[in-house]
């Protein structure tokens, strides 16, 4: 594929609503992580709490994981599924222009009060679904909305075939419908009142909130960002998907089984063991359709292997897919219950979410958006080498954290489960505590390498974008005084 | 039927995607609230008394569940260290659950009792003067801000809509009394929450500072009740292992 300058299809097409998801994506990135790399220093640093409560690690982590997950994982899929419904369909949004602008403007007003109410001590309790009910109501009109503007989409195609990206958007759509709803039932205190009770208790309640918190990441942060990789790798690559049958039963594998696995994360508690053990079992099955995809993604660039020495933007797609393909062999290995045993509880977990989250997530979102964003403004990418300087502080940033979490996870799992030769416990939590300081420091040293990389990304594409808005207004100047001669 | 025709056929997708997604949930989530043994029928666990109430809202709003667990495993390192492993009848009126997911700080489901108010109060001021190594965040608001009970009402009757036994009427609070004795089923009576408030917050002094009913001493006592209200002496070793 040529990088020339593609000419912009604003008639054909509604890219402003793309753009404006695309330029919030960016926005909520940067603010979500530098919410990430300030609660990791807290954790070292516990004197930058300072003793104020809006900023206090407990307040401040729903922050950290509502602007990343929702502010930029969520933008960038709204930005890519418009992107690649109209493109695969060949059809203009539908909606007219209001119904696509409310998917964006309730999708930002959620994620502002979100932040305002978490400071302001807010919460639902639930990981992930942490907006108080107000908000979640306002986030399920905003999702039945953008259902009907992609279903739509869909439906009125020019297009006979749907293509396979669509479908895992679709998939992603519903079943974070499913999980939003279920998972937020609650009674509220006063219809005055941001707090409620959740409608469930104790062990029903655990298990509807990791079914909801495993399948945000198995349908928000995998379903959907396929969606993104079954576009942007082929059209990177100028080469079609590697396997079309197997793209197949990727999705239907990993729509089926995903939604079985939430309780590995009840391992050992008063859930009962029959949900663990089939949660476990679906776990195992789960690496299958995972490597599938991985599979299709990777071997979809066989033949042209040697783009991965002049394109960062393919460095950066294949590099996001053998991280997807590392996690999702980890994760089956980490809901093994005697694995678990050891790792629950313990930074094993978050070093785990964060090669998923940073090394897949955010790796597949910064290769498309370097395709897309000079597409929708109609140039080219202002440095390509600011790319590769981004791809290496994004990858060392990666590997520095999940490192850093497995020393500290299966060092304090090891140390909590020790013995002395008498029997007893060989040390107290608190000496856990200490030996993490060093893993700590250095996760806070991974994440702000990666909030670097997407500080230049945010630099590039603002150059980018500023100097296709120059060169169309030198444009529309010459048009100006040519129709004047 | 040939895969194509999902292929081309937007309603039939939905459609199907909507059921192979929804089978997981129900299979899984649906027999926990039908299968008895799933929830132990186990003596003394009761709903919170409204400070205590008040408490678990602060500890939810405070985000501890951030850095602490409530759900202590059957192993022996964490029976060593914590007690007896949870039983799923303990959080059966936690609305929401606090299990957690993460010890950045030890388990809490059993630290009642186990240290006295004046230490978990200086705790909570500042970690660091009894834990020098400690992460744990300073909380010193909690004992200048004064309680806000004035929706006390408002909440029981929340917790009452969700399921939990608070007594609205005259034979809710006489089946609370057989269930839970009559010194419980009055703690327990919406209409006398705020009486009983201020009642428990005066009866200890929770948080060193009698004239004023504070966040800190809510929080205090619900931190003092959390794992006291099985008594395990009562049930024969490997009692609860039927239920696993």
């Amino acid at each position: 594929m040529s990088t020339n300058a593609v000419p912009v299809a604003t008639e054909q097409y509604n890219y402003g609503i793309v753009k404006k998801f695309a330029i919030m994506a960016m926005i909520w990135g940067v603010l979500g992580m530098l919410a990430g790399v300030y609660i990791a220093s807290e954790l070292a640093w516990p004197f930058l709490n300072f003793n104020i409560a809006e900023i206090t690690f407990g307040r401040l982590r729903p922050v950290h994981t509502t602007l990343v997950i929702f502010g930029f994982g969520g933008s960038a899929l709204f930005a890519t599924s418009y992107y690649i419904v109209q493109r695969t369909c060949q059809a203009r949004l539908w909606g007219g222009k209001l119904l696509p602008e409310l998917t964006f403007w309730g999708w930002q007003l959620a994620l502002v009060l979100g932040v305002i109410t978490y400071m302001a001590g807010y919460t639902q309790g639930r990981e992930y679904a942490e907006f108080v009910w107000p908000v979640d109501l306002l986030i399920t009109v905003t999702w039945v909305v953008y259902f009907a503007v992609y279903a739509m989409t869909m439906v009125k195609r020019s297009q006979p075939h749907i293509y396979v990206a669509n479908w895992f958007f679709m998939a992603f759509i519903l079943a974070t419908a499913l999980l939003h709803i279920f998972n937020n039932l609650a009674v509220p205190v006063a219809w005055n009142s941001l707090e409620s009770y959740s409608l469930f208790a104790g062990v029903q309640d655990a298990m509807t909130q990791w079914w909801y918190g495993h399948n945000a990441v198995g349908f928000f942060l995998t379903a959907a960002f396929l969606g993104m990789m079954y576009y942007f790798v082929p059209k990177q690559a100028g080469r079609p998907i590697y396997s079309y049958r197997l793209s197949i039963v990727h999705f239907w594998a990993l729509s089926f089984l995903y939604m079985w696995v939430g309780a590995h994360h009840l391992h050992w508690t008063a859930l009962p063991d029959w949900v663990s053990t089939l949660a476990a079992t679906f776990s195992i099955l789960l690496l299958l359709p995972s490597w599938a995809g991985m599979i299709n993604g990777i071997m979809t660039l066989s033949g042209a292997w040697e783009k991965l020495r002049t394109d960062p933007i393919i460095l950066f797609l294949v590099t996001s897919l053998a991280f997807y393909g590392m996690s999702t062999f980890e994760g089956p290995m980490l809901s093994l219950k005697s694995v678990n045993a050891l790792s629950h509880y313990t930074d094993w977990t978050i070093g785990h979410v964060h090669s998923g989250a940073l090394g897949w997530v955010a790796m597949i979102t910064f290769g498309s958006f370097y395709h897309m964003v000079p597409r929708l403004w109609g140039t080219t990418l202002y440095s390509t080498k600011l790319v590769f300087v981004h791809f290496w502080l994004a990858t060392i940033g990666v590997v520095l954290y999940i490192v850093a979490l497995w020393v500290a996870g299966i060092g304090q799992g090891l140390m909590l489960r020790a013995f002395d030769q008498y029997g007893n416990l060989a040390y107290t939590f608190i000496e856990t505590v200490t030996f993490m300081h060093i893993p700590y420091v250095v996760r806070a040293i991974g994440g702000a390498f990666f909030l670097s990389g997407i500080l230049l990304m945010s630099y590039n594409l603002y150059m980018t974008i500023s100097g296709a808005r120059q060169s169309a207004s030198a444009e529309g100047r010459d048009a100006v005084a040519a129709a004047a001669r | 039927m040939k895969h194509e025709s999902i292929e081309i056929n937007s309603g039939l997708l939905i459609v199907l995607t909507l059921m192979v997604i929804s089978i997981g949930g129900l299979v899984e989530i649906v027999p926990l609230f039908h299968i008895e043994e799933t929830v132990e029928d186990v003596d003394g666990v009761r709903p919170y008394t409204p400070l205590e109430l008040r408490g678990r809202d602060i500890y939810v709003r405070e985000g501890c569940y951030t850095c602490h667990s409530q759900m202590i495993r059957p192993f022996r390192d964490e029976m060593l260290r914590y007690g007896h492993y949870s039983l799923a009848a303990e959080s059966q009126y936690d609305h929401p659950f606090q299990w957690g997911s993460k010890r950045t700080g030890p388990d809490l489901a059993r630290v009642g009792g186990k240290y006295s108010h004046e230490w978990q109060a200086q705790h909570l001021i500042d970690p660091q003067s009894l834990v020098p190594e400690s992460i744990m965040p300073a909380y010193p608001w909690l004992l200048e801000s004064e309680l806000d009970y004035s929706q006390i009402e408002e909440r029981m009757v929340a917790q009452a809509r969700v399921g939990v036994p608070y007594s609205r009427t005259q034979s809710e609070y006489d089946a609370n009394v057989e269930q839970f004795g009559q010194e419980m089923a009055d703690k327990l009576h919406v209409a006398n929450g705020a009486d009983m408030l201020e009642t428990q917050a005066a009866a200890e002094d929770w948080d060193g500072n009698p004239d004023q009913i504070t966040e800190m001493d809510a929080l205090v006592a619900y931190l003092q009740m959390l794992g006291t209200m099985v008594d395990f002496s009562k049930y024969e070793d490997g009692h609860f292992n039927q239920f696993r």
